[in-house]
């Protein structure tokens, strides 16, 4: 009765931020290693099935531990309808070919290795785990820097299809760098180091930076407000289907 | 050294050597070779080697290194509906596990001389087959743990005595994935007890399951033995360390108490121990499904060869795309100047 | 021998320090810098090693088994090359 909200809110405030943040990143990671898993046996070299699962696995490995901080893994990952999950728009895009795909490894291990990194050097929630996972993504950043290279400057085939893909997939690239409620992140120089570092890449690989907009049009909101792309309701059927058929099994 | 000059030392004579010295040269090889095999040494790919032991090997091993790549499809079918973030971690990394495997054994068949890309191509023409359980097809979750359990089971008893096989890259390549899939059997059966001991909906689908993989996994182990063409001389040359049925009853007498500490009935009713033998006998494998699937006809052989073929043919522009940037990037030593 | 033009290398692993660099097996990669990826991602997934070399296989110079007798039978018969040919009495140690 006699305790004050004013004393509850900010607490409370406090974590519901680092929930959101970790269901931010969390997501993320959650989604993306489930579209590199879905290339298991399709990959275009057997020694590309290895590296791509790698890098499924090490992101798999993040999620679990970001969803584990807020709550129970396989109920944030099984249970969540699609709305109220907080990842960017650009992790559940669909693989495409293997150019689409290692556009967005480009673009999102860019991301995430500045983000992990200055969550590193910090002193937040989320040091202790940054500064694993800032090697782990150190290294998906270099594979697709190499791909990059590889497709951007291969044959014409390889850079027709490596251009299209990086220009499809630059409208999702601006929504990485919105404030996320509890990391407390410079995002302006993130993403200014962002486009430093993807301009490099994609200059060395032959490539044209896209012209286009960094964002959609679409004033609603992105996915870091749970508004996504159609192909991720389906993603998530898939996904869900068989934990949600058997309410309360344990697996 | 791996392929350096596989397959051309020591199979022909030097020029202007006659007919019956090069004869005579060849029983010398064919001595030595047999002493090698009998004293239980190993064959390295520089040694000479009779063409019909090269030529068995590389079908052994390609037929295996086939069925690593193929048997990554049923058990990645289940990848992106695996029901919890835990099983999905484990089957990521068991069908990671299947894609190194496969490049182990094509390593150790380039030993012999041939590349990876003639095996494949055969594999994609259906002239080299891959093993047979994986025409069948991953229908539920279950499936994915009784593949753990039985089929990497039978793989494994398979698997161990190829670990002293007579040819030392092969032997090497099974060293490793031997060490590597010991967790694959035991995720699956510990997937199975969690379902075995789960609800009732999920015990049943872990023993329809088992149902459904317990006769074709007996396949495995290849025709009975005196209908097997390969055997007595895959054993002669110690490629082979056991024969078809010995390995069958093997895994038959390992697999019935673990059916039965996983709560789970094997589909046989005449399974029983038999004290005089000091084995369980078991009722009749019905090798006419078995010459059907391997022909062609099982539910799932054209499925799985469209799909390994389309990913082959999808991948092309990737593969062609890095050589071109190799050749465009790469100084005399190798380095790519990136 | 290539996979659509990716040369096979020849993979070593130093398994911990200390430890010197053995062969490991090999893979298909388009170049050096693809085939330490390659070998990194194959060869040490479970944390197998701590350093990686990798070798094109076509610049490998091997004995040849036919030079096997003169190549390493000399050393067979100089046991004097090994510590334990000499006996030592019992109880001098550090040697």
């Amino acid at each position: 009765m006699s305790t004050p909200d004013t004393r509850e809110a900010p607490v409370t405030g406090e974590a519901a931020a680092i929930t959101a943040a970790a269901l931010a990143l969390g997501d993320d990671a959650l989604v993306l290693s489930h579209r590199l898993g879905e290339w298991a046996g399709a990959a275009p070299v057997l020694e590309e099935e290895v590296a791509l699962a790698n890098i499924a696995l090490d992101l798999l490995g993040q999620a679990r531990i970001l969803l584990s901080l807020v709550g129970d893994e396989d109920e944030l990952a099984y249970l969540r309808e699609e709305r109220s999950f907080r990842n960017a728009q650009l992790v559940e895009q669909p693989n495409g070919d293997f150019a689409h795909t290692i556009a967005r490894q480009l673009y999102f291990s860019t991301y995430q290795h500045l983000l992990y990194g200055q969550l590193a050097a910090g002193d937040g929630p989320f040091a202790g785990l940054a500064a694993k996972a800032v090697k782990e993504v150190a290294y998906h950043q270099d594979h697709a820097e190499h791909w990059t290279l590889r497709l951007g400057d291969g044959t014409p085939e390889s850079h027709d299809r490596m251009q299209r893909a990086c220009d499809a997939l630059w409208r999702y690239t601006g929504e990485l760098f919105q404030p996320v409620d509890g990391l407390d992140l410079d995002h302006t120089a993130m993403e200014s180091a962002w486009l430093d570092s993807v301009t490099a890449v994609l200059g060395k690989a032959t490539l044209t930076v896209p012209a286009g907009p960094r964002t959609g049009a679409w004033a609603a909101g992105a996915g870091r407000q749970g508004l996504h792309t159609e192909s991720f309701g389906r993603m998530l059927a898939e996904m869900q289907h068989l934990h949600r058929s058997h309410p309360g099994a344990t697996w | 050294m791996t392929a350096v000059t596989a397959g051309t030392t020591g199979t022909t004579g030097a020029p202007g050597v006659s007919d019956g010295a090069v004869a005579a040269t060849q029983a010398a090889y064919e001595a030595v070779f047999d002493a090698a095999v009998a004293a239980d040494e190993r064959i390295e790919p520089r040694d000479w080697m009779p063409e019909a032991y090269r030529a068995s090997l590389v079908r052994q091993i390609a037929q295996h290194a086939h069925s690593e790549i193929i048997g990554m499809q049923p058990e990645a079918n289940w990848i992106t509906r695996a029901p919890s973030l835990r099983r999905k971690a484990i089957l990521m990394a068991k069908v990671q596990d299947e894609a190194g495997h496969g490049l182990y054994l094509y390593s150790a068949a380039e030993t012999l001389g041939t590349s990876r890309d003639e095996l494949l191509d055969k594999l994609h023409a259906g002239r080299q087959k891959y093993s047979s359980i994986f025409n069948y097809p991953t229908l539920t979750w279950a499936d994915v743990g009784a593949i753990g359990w039985l089929v990497d089971g039978a793989a494994i008893t398979n698997q161990v005595p190829l670990c002293r096989c007579s040819y030392g890259p092969y032997a090497r390549a099974m060293v490793r994935v031997c060490k590597e899939e010991s967790f694959h059997q035991r995720q699956g059966y510990e997937a199975l007890l969690a379902l075995s001991n789960g609800t009732e909906a999920q015990h049943a689908m872990a023993q329809d399951a088992v149902d459904r993989w317990w006769w074709p996994s007996l396949m495995m182990f290849g025709p009975p033995d005196d209908e097997s063409t390969h055997t007595a001389q895959a054993m002669a040359w110690k490629i082979k360390r056991h024969t078809n049925d010995e390995l069958r009853q093997r895994f038959v007498d390992i697999a019935v108490p673990q059916a039965e500490a996983l709560g789970l009935t094997l589909p046989d009713p005449d399974l029983r121990w038999n004290e005089e033998r000091g084995h369980y006998d078991f009722g009749p494998i019905d090798w006419t499904e078995f010459w059907d699937v391997l022909k062609g006809n099982g539910p799932c052989n054209d499925q799985r060869l469209s799909k390994r073929r389309q990913a082959h043919e999808d991948g092309a522009w990737v593969r062609e795309a890095a050589a071109s940037y190799a050749e465009k990037h790469t100084g005399k030593h190798g380095e790519a100047q990136a | 021998m290539t996979s659509d033009g990716w040369p096979l290398w020849e993979v070593f692993v130093r398994s911990r320090r200390g430890l010197s660099h053995t062969h490991a097996g090999s893979l298909h990669a388009p170049d050096a810098e693809m085939a330490l990826r390659n070998a990194r991602d194959l060869y040490t997934r479970r944390s197998e090693g701590v350093s990686i070399w990798v070798v094109p296989s076509t610049e490998i110079t091997a004995s040849s088994p036919d030079e096997k007798d003169p190549f390493f039978e000399p050393s067979a018969d100089k046991p004097y090359r090994h510590p334990t040919f000499y006996e030592i009495p019992e109880g001098v140690k550090h040697l």
